[in-house]
């Protein structure tokens, strides 16, 4: 199998960079193109340069769901461009267009050639788009794909939103209130947050990572804890995996929560709307009740985590999550039998499987097609080893499909979390954190509440990240929200890109 | 029908009472950090050194703990060897100045209500237009929560409005990131005078995490005039609300 190629990496063990295969060009390509025709997903691919030379690295970590297993290759570029594998992959089209706009190398005859966050590249004096040096590139400046028509109209949205809401660019390609076409330009929210990462760790990399999707903290800094844990040969003691486990469940309570709140709001059914709301804030504030802050900031550590629970707050947790679940029961109930709700939720923004898998979308949206992927069970770590969450899917792949598969996933959170809070392993909450060895190379699998979020770092010859990547859910998704307007009403737009509540910080970074 | 009328019997009056009676928040809650430089060993820095975004100085004249940059995190409370710092409870953080929000000793000065003909004006009716210019998404949550039940921030008649042009001011979230300046500026410009700005955030303050990136402006002070300072990271709902309700003169203090 050409997939051999490449080396075995398994999810948050760190490997030496050294036993990562370099390869020709022809035979990475060959074995990512094989790779994803038997079904497996690429969770990264990105591009190293040593700044000074002329060639760039490029790594690509691949997925195995089945066997839970990842594998890494790496191939170095010489030249300002490589072909691109977009046509025959799909599921690269953004990562290409990454890379290209942050080491200035081109993927030659990739469809879809724009910027992705609009910033100047990494790599004075090499841009993809041959501006000249010191001239910024404009954010929202770039070929928007046109329908042309008499009767066609086109609706720019964004980048500031009627709601309160991160910023986007949404271009309709519209006739009447039909849409032919949605093209998504991001990139307003980009903070240098990847860049900052390389030579540390430092005092601010765990803060930036708990902000790099502000409503993920919990699942971006398990990620990042386990990249360095991992690098470091840092244990983690069971009690905290427990602990760091209800922390990424309860966010997922508090968003999924706050999504079908939102999903009925957008629908006009305001008991839902209202009562989720609500409701939200009382998962919210059980994470506070675990470490003093409603998004988890400061939990986790490298290690571990910083706050316990003594048997008294874990009942008081155990007693406010059935009084929020039973809230939430009654609240989201009304949705499923309110007939004006269902005639708005379904076959509105289908996706089908077969696009799903071939932008490798994942998380809630991808499962709403029926598509089984879910790193807690397909890369299980921490918690997750020992406690199984039943994986969440529907197959209709429209509103309705993306709203039930998180009701499903609530039911289950609650059902792991009530396991969980009925008592805790003994013994301490946080490990010594040690350094990180130098030449490694880890990738770390959490999933997040929108999906599976990815860390791949790289650390130098004094242990110190040489590269750090971090890709969201969002980076993977944001393509469906476009395919989900096709032949959509526009006035349906709300309802979709809530169905998906993809982050557009943690697409931009 | 009868189900959704069932349903919103059992979910019940959630509104708190606030400001007649004080909110309940976390046991955990890190609200007003308070230093006691008595305790301090000679000579010792590690809360400074300890700070992700050097919120914290300490000179010849003593400590110096800037909220503005303050992400209300542990890694202070943690380095200090003997307790000298931590956190209250005092969820009351929303100041008028950015000088305001540098404590040196002295009280945290807490916002005044505007003067009295702005607060004829938006005292009754207040209009915001949330702009997030690189917030994280926690901030805006926070925001968002202020419009749902418990909160209920439509009873003191603020409101979020959808366009600057039915807006009296800005609420300003996240560090400013190049790419959405000019989008900023361009709505602050289409709302109509008089109007307000408010900071929310670490990041809108100072940048928060991404302070020092090139990406970014540090918040949005030095590209607006900013009336009202609201730290955290991201502030509680309540501290949010205590801001805003201070700036119209609605909850005041005898003290402090």
């Amino acid at each position: 199998m050409s997939d051999a190629a490449f080396t075995v990496l398994r999810a948050g063990q760190a490997l030496p960079r050294a036993k990562v295969p370099r390869l020709a060009w022809a035979e990475f390509r060959r074995t990512i193109q094989s790779a994803t025709d038997a079904g497996q997903r690429v969770v990264a691919l990105f591009a190293d340069a040593v700044l000074s030379a002329e060639s760039t690295d490029l790594y690509a970590v691949i997925a195995d769901g089945q066997r839970s297993l990842l594998r890494v290759g790496t191939t170095t570029v010489d030249a300002d461009c490589f072909p691109s594998l977009t046509p025959d992959c799909p599921q690269v089209h953004l990562f290409e267009r990454e890379i290209a706009e942050q080491y200035g190398i081109r993927p030659e005859r990739h469809p879809w050639f724009k910027p992705v966050r609009f910033h100047a590249s990494y790599r004075p004096g090499h841009d993809a788009w041959d501006r000249k040096p010191g001239q910024a590139p404009v954010v929202g400046v770039t070929d928007f794909f046109r329908v042309e028509g008499e009767e066609i109209h086109e609706v720019a949205v964004g980048p500031v939103h009627a709601g309160i809401i991160e910023p986007g660019h949404f271009r309709f390609q519209c006739h009447g209130e039909q849409v032919f076409h949605l093209e998504i330009s991001l990139g307003y929210q980009h903070r240098g947050a990847e860049r900052t990462l390389a030579g540390g760790p430092n005092k601010r990399s765990l803060h930036t990572l708990e902000t790099v999707a502000g409503d993920t903290t919990i699942g971006h800094a398990t990620a990042y804890c386990q990249a360095v844990e991992a690098l470091s040969g840092t244990r983690v003691p069971l009690r905290a995996e427990v602990l760091r486990g209800i922390a990424l469940e309860l966010e997922r309570l508090a968003n999924h929560t706050g999504d079908l709140g939102a999903l009925a709001g957008d629908v006009g059914f305001l008991p839902t709307a209202s009562y989720c709301g609500r409701i939200r804030g009382d998962f919210l504030n059980l994470t506070a009740l675990i470490c003093g802050n409603r998004f988890g900031r400061s939990l986790v550590r490298p290690g571990g985590v910083s706050f316990d629970l003594d048997d008294a707050s874990r009942q008081q947790a155990s007693n406010r999550l059935e009084t929020a679940f039973a809230d939430v029961e009654n609240a989201v109930n009304l949705l499923w039998n309110a007939s004006s709700v269902q005639a708005r939720f379904e076959g509105v923004g289908s996706v089908s499987r077969d696009n799903c898998l071939a932008l490798g979308v994942v998380g809630p949206a991808a499962r709403a097609c029926g598509i089984e992927s879910d790193a807690r069970q397909d890369f299980p770590s921490g918690i997750c080893r020992f406690a199984q969450v039943p994986v969440s899917t529907w197959s209709t792949g429209d509103v309705f499909a993306r709203a039930y598969v998180r009701w499903l996933e609530i039911q289950r959170s609650v059902a792991f979390l009530r396991d969980q809070l009925r008592g805790f392993p003994d013994g301490p909450i946080r490990g010594e954190a040690m350094a990180l060895k130098p030449d490694q190379i880890v990738v770390a699998l959490v999933e997040g509440w929108r999906g599976e979020i990815c860390h791949v770092a790289l650390t130098d010859a004094d242990g110190r990240f040489a590269r750090y990547k971090i890709v969201d859910p969002s980076f993977h998704n944001w393509m469906a929200l476009g395919l989900a307007l096709r032949d959509q009403q526009i006035s349906d737009f709300p309802l979709c890109n809530k169905s998906f509540n993809l982050s557009y910080c943690g697409h931009d970074l | 029908m009868l189900q959704v009328s069932l349903a919103r019997l059992k979910q019940g009056h959630r509104t708190i009472p606030y400001p007649a009676v004080e909110p309940t928040l976390p046991d955990r809650f890190r609200g007003l950090p308070v230093v006691d430089v008595s305790k301090c060993p000679t000579d010792c820095r590690e809360c400074a050194e300890a700070c992700p975004t050097d919120a914290i100085t300490i000179e010849s004249a003593g400590l110096k703990l800037d909220l503005g940059r303050c992400l209300f995190c542990t890694d202070c409370t943690d380095a200090c060897p003997e307790g000298a710092i931590r956190y209250s409870q005092d969820y009351r953080l929303a100041a008028r100045q950015r000088d305001d929000l540098i404590l040196s000793g002295r009280e945290l000065q807490l916002a005044e209500a505007l003067e009295e003909k702005s607060r004829r004006l938006f005292g009754r009716s207040l209009k915001l237009r949330q702009v997030s210019a690189a917030g994280c998404n926690a901030c805006e949550a926070d925001l968002n929560v202020l419009s749902t039940v418990v909160f209920d921030l439509g009873r003191f008649g603020i409101q979020f409005v959808a366009s600057p042009r039915h807006a009296d001011g800005l609420v300003v979230t996240g560090p400013v990131s190049e790419n959405m300046r000019s989008a900023l500026l361009a709505t602050y410009d289409a709302v109509p005078a008089p109007k307000l700005v408010i900071a929310v955030g670490a990041c809108a303050i100072s940048g928060g995490p991404y302070i020092g990136n090139p990406e970014v402006h540090n918040g949005c002070a030095g590209l607006l005039p900013v009336d009202l300072f609201i730290p955290g990271c991201p502030p509680h709902p309540m501290t949010i609300l205590d801001g805003l309700l201070r700036l119209l003169g609605r909850v005041q203090d005898a003290r402090r």
